[in-house]
């Protein structure tokens, strides 16, 4: 998968794999390698598709990962079409093929909210339904072969140079980012039903807090908590996120390096393609534990933002 | 690998799949099931009512055959009791019938023997006057003794 000039190492296949398909800024005065050993500086800042690993990297945070977004958006659509067309046409009859299978995960999601978010918000269940579907499908991509979408998109695009990394999840702008939206809906509803007053209370007089008599004591178990409560409220999104990406991060490299079995002879390919299989099949629950985890993790935050500790203070 | 804008892309696109989700997936499927279950909830009442129902009507069934089945034992007995009646409403009108048959017998032959005995007398009279005149050799006078013959066939 390396372009001619490049040695078709394990070493580059893998970072390959790895790499976006980013289309970010250039600063100007950027020096840009071309595949011919020729050098174009740039002269004014340029949005463009980086063609090397340091040229994704030299576009900083200004840029996008195509292969992640348009995944996502695509697998989302995906979601939203069948779910939406099979919701329009859905009758209180008996329900058929399609419709069964919808109303299956969906009475399974609303099951499971309804297990531990005990409020009233019309968001979380269809929030848990979308989480569960969408990170699935992400997950999903994982188990088609790893070469097949990429060498398809060199294909169609005739570079065969061309970034293609086919799992958003594996990608931590995509998890992080859900988690990130997870994060602010929590503070959203924390301070909706508590108020600024109550969510900050919860913030600073959690979990030590010294009775009427020992006033004074709280003065320095204020700072102690705030620490303690803004690291557990910090973790919270930052673990959502990486667990997702850890897990399908792990899984797309063993993919990979079972892959460079095939290029290593006829035995070893067939024990790469036994291995393939074995993994793939493993790795089925993998997808669909980790879509699960993510899916009751953001009801179990939801659920917090939304308790309210009336038994203290 | 690095934080990219994508993070905020993904954070939109996540925002729009789970507004879409709320807005034209979620209620529709929940209302259709919630829809289905009342149905079914209903279905399986009625069925239990129609049970129950069922269960009655046989009671009042097996109640009205068993007061039916009394009304014919009633009506049964009622008619043997009738023919009985009859039998002996029948009886009695025919040991009527022979009394009076009997009765009228009877008369007829007290008739006729009343008769026969007038016959008799009068024809004892005349006898006896054809006997006295015989014996007498001379005509009696039948007029003056007529009288006296008949008081005496009134005797006989």
């Amino acid at each position: 998968m390396a372009s001619e000039g490049e040695a078709l190492t394990s070493t580059g296949y893998i970072q390959h794999h790895l790499q976006n398909m980013v289309y970010g800024k250039l600063p100007a005065g950027y020096v840009r390698h071309n595949a011919d050993g020729t050098h174009t500086t740039l002269e004014a800042d340029t949005w463009t598709l980086a063609h090397t690993y340091q040229e994704a990297k030299d576009m900083g945070f200004m840029a996008l990962h195509l292969d992640t977004l348009g995944w996502g958006l695509f697998l989302g659509l995906v979601f939203s079409f069948i779910f939406h067309r099979v919701a329009k046409r859905a009758k209180a009859g008996k329900p058929t093929g399609l419709q069964s299978f919808v109303e299956l995960v969906v009475e399974f999601i609303d099951n499971t909210v309804k297990d531990i978010f005990h409020h009233k918000n019309k968001l979380i269940a269809p929030m848990a339904l979308t989480i569960f579907c969408w990170v699935f499908l992400m997950n999903l991509m994982d188990l088609i072969p790893v070469d097949w979408l990429p060498w398809a998109a060199q294909k169609i695009s005739g570079d065969s140079h061309l970034f293609f990394k086919v799992v958003p999840t594996t990608d931590p702008n995509a998890t992080l980012g859900m988690a990130i939206t997870v994060f602010i809906l929590m503070i959203f509803f924390n301070i909706k039903e508590k108020g600024l007053w109550g969510f900050t209370k919860e913030l600073t007089c959690h979990p030590f807090f010294a009775p009427k008599k020992l006033w004074y004591l709280n003065i320095l178990l204020i700072p102690v908590n705030t620490v303690l409560e803004t690291v557990a409220l910090i973790a919270k999104p930052i673990s959502l996120g990486l667990r997702l990406f850890g897990n399908m991060y792990a899984g797309e490299m063993i993919f990979i390096l079972i892959a460079l079995l095939f290029s290593a002879g006829i035995v070893l390919g067939v024990v790469g393609g036994v291995l393939q299989w074995g993994w793939a099949v493993f790795h089925i629950l993998v997808i669909t534990l980790q879509a699960f985890i993510f899916m009751v993790l953001t009801t179990v935050y939801m659920a917090m933002a939304h308790d309210t500790h009336d038994d203290d203070h | 690998m690095s934080i990219t804008l994508t993070l905020i892309g993904q954070s939109i696109t996540f925002l729009a799949f789970v507004f879409f989700c709320m807005k034209f997936v979620w209620p529709a499927l929940i209302n259709v099931m919630q829809e289905r279950e009342k149905r079914i909830a209903d279905g399986l009442d009625a069925a239990e009512k129609a049970d129950k129902d069922l269960e009655l009507a046989k009671q009042r069934a097996s109640e009205q055959l068993k007061e039916a089945k009394a009304k014919a034992a009633e009506i049964v007995e009622q008619a043997n009791k009738r023919a009985n009646q009859i039998i002996e409403e029948a009886k009695e009108q025919a040991v009527v019938e022979a009394d009076r048959i009997k009765a009228a017998a009877q008369a007829e032959v007290d008739r006729s023997v009343s008769q026969a005995r007038e016959e008799l007398r009068g024809k004892v009279a005349s006898l006896a006057l054809v006997g006295a005149e015989k014996v007498l050799g001379a005509s009696v006078d039948e007029k003056a003794h007529s009288d006296m013959l008949n008081k005496l066939a009134a005797e006989l």
